[in-house]
């Protein structure tokens, strides 16, 4: 019993990343507008980041950063740099992609005078059906 | 919150406590580099990047009724595949962590001899891993390129016809 407990307190922290991991998912599958999408794609990149941050945690462990140059600093507990080092780069990789959605739907907007998918949506079907009947037209005749 | 409200100067704010929360909980996992990047980035650049598109689209979002099933069946699905995978790992905190074991303490009693820099995360990201930082400001720059080419006057659909 004993033993359950401290499984579920030691993955209670994991389960809490995915559940938020979920919410942007669902943010970016159930929302049509499109700005809502990016912030539900941070919500969800954020998470990933936390999630790869607490793989790096140790109990009782301090920040990867020397306390004491000389020494060989086996006294000291530190967390892990590899995942800080990786979500470093994610992130500011994370920015960029969202700036350039950002810019997309900005286009969008111009093009389609809407940011809701379904609308977009609704008018690229009218396009299609509009060029198909020209094209039965052109080679009916 | 993010879900049901329509305003979107809101929902933005809200995104941006959130990044902001995140930097704080990513101090407490002794991770202070990335939670200073988290609040330059994630809180300061990216809310601003989402203030400047929302003055240039729409402010309110629209009514619209979309499924709710097929998404929340969805995302359920993804959960608990996820959670499965979890069960394998081992606690959170733990010393016998596969991630642990080998590379990280390395990385902690070599960095310092050879670079004499004290902060290993900064070590690791400027050294040893120069060329991947180096890939990163590429991939910066080709977003910025393609921001600054789509938002340049190409023509739209409208001026065509």
């Amino acid at each position: 019993m004993d033993s359950n407990l401290n499984f579920i307190y030691g993955h209670l922290p994991y389960w809490l990343f995915i559940i938020l991991m979920l919410s942007g998912l669902f943010i970016v599958v159930s929302r049509g507008n499109l700005i809502k999408k990016i912030v539900g794609l941070n919500i969800f990149q954020t998470s990933v980041f936390m999630f790869y941050i607490s793989i790096g945690k140790m109990k009782g462990g301090t920040a990867p950063i020397l306390l004491d140059k000389s020494a060989d600093n086996s006294a000291v507990i530190y967390s892990n740099p590899l995942p800080h080092v990786l979500i470093l780069t994610a992130i500011v990789v994370g920015i960029a992609t969202t700036a350039l959605g950002l810019a997309l739907i900005i286009k969008i907007r111009e093009e389609y005078d809407s940011v809701e998918e379904d609308d977009i949506q609704k008018m690229d079907q009218k396009d299609l059906m509009k060029y198909n009947k020209k094209n039965v037209l052109e080679t009916n005749s | 919150m993010a879900l049901t409200l329509k305003h979107l100067f809101a929902v933005i704010m809200l995104s941006g406590a959130f990044s902001l929360v995140s930097a704080m909980l990513f101090v407490v996992m002794d991770a202070v580099d990335v939670a200073f990047t988290e609040a330059a980035v994630g809180a300061g650049v990216s809310t601003v990047l989402m203030l400047a598109t929302m003055a240039l689209t729409v402010r309110v979002q629209k009514e619209t009724k979309r499924p709710i099933l097929f998404p929340l069946v969805v995302v359920c699905l993804v959960g608990v595949l996820l959670i499965y995978g979890t069960l394998d790992m081992p606690n959170f905190g733990a010393f016998d962590s596969p991630a642990q074991l080998h590379l990280g303490s390395t990385y902690l009693s070599i960095t310092y001899k050879d670079m004499g820099i004290p902060n290993v995360v900064t070590g690791i990201l400027a050294s040893y891993r120069g060329y991947d930082t180096l890939g990163e400001t590429v991939v910066v720059l080709t977003a910025g390129l393609g921001v600054i080419l789509l938002l340049s006057g190409l023509k739209g659909r409208k001026d065509k016809e």
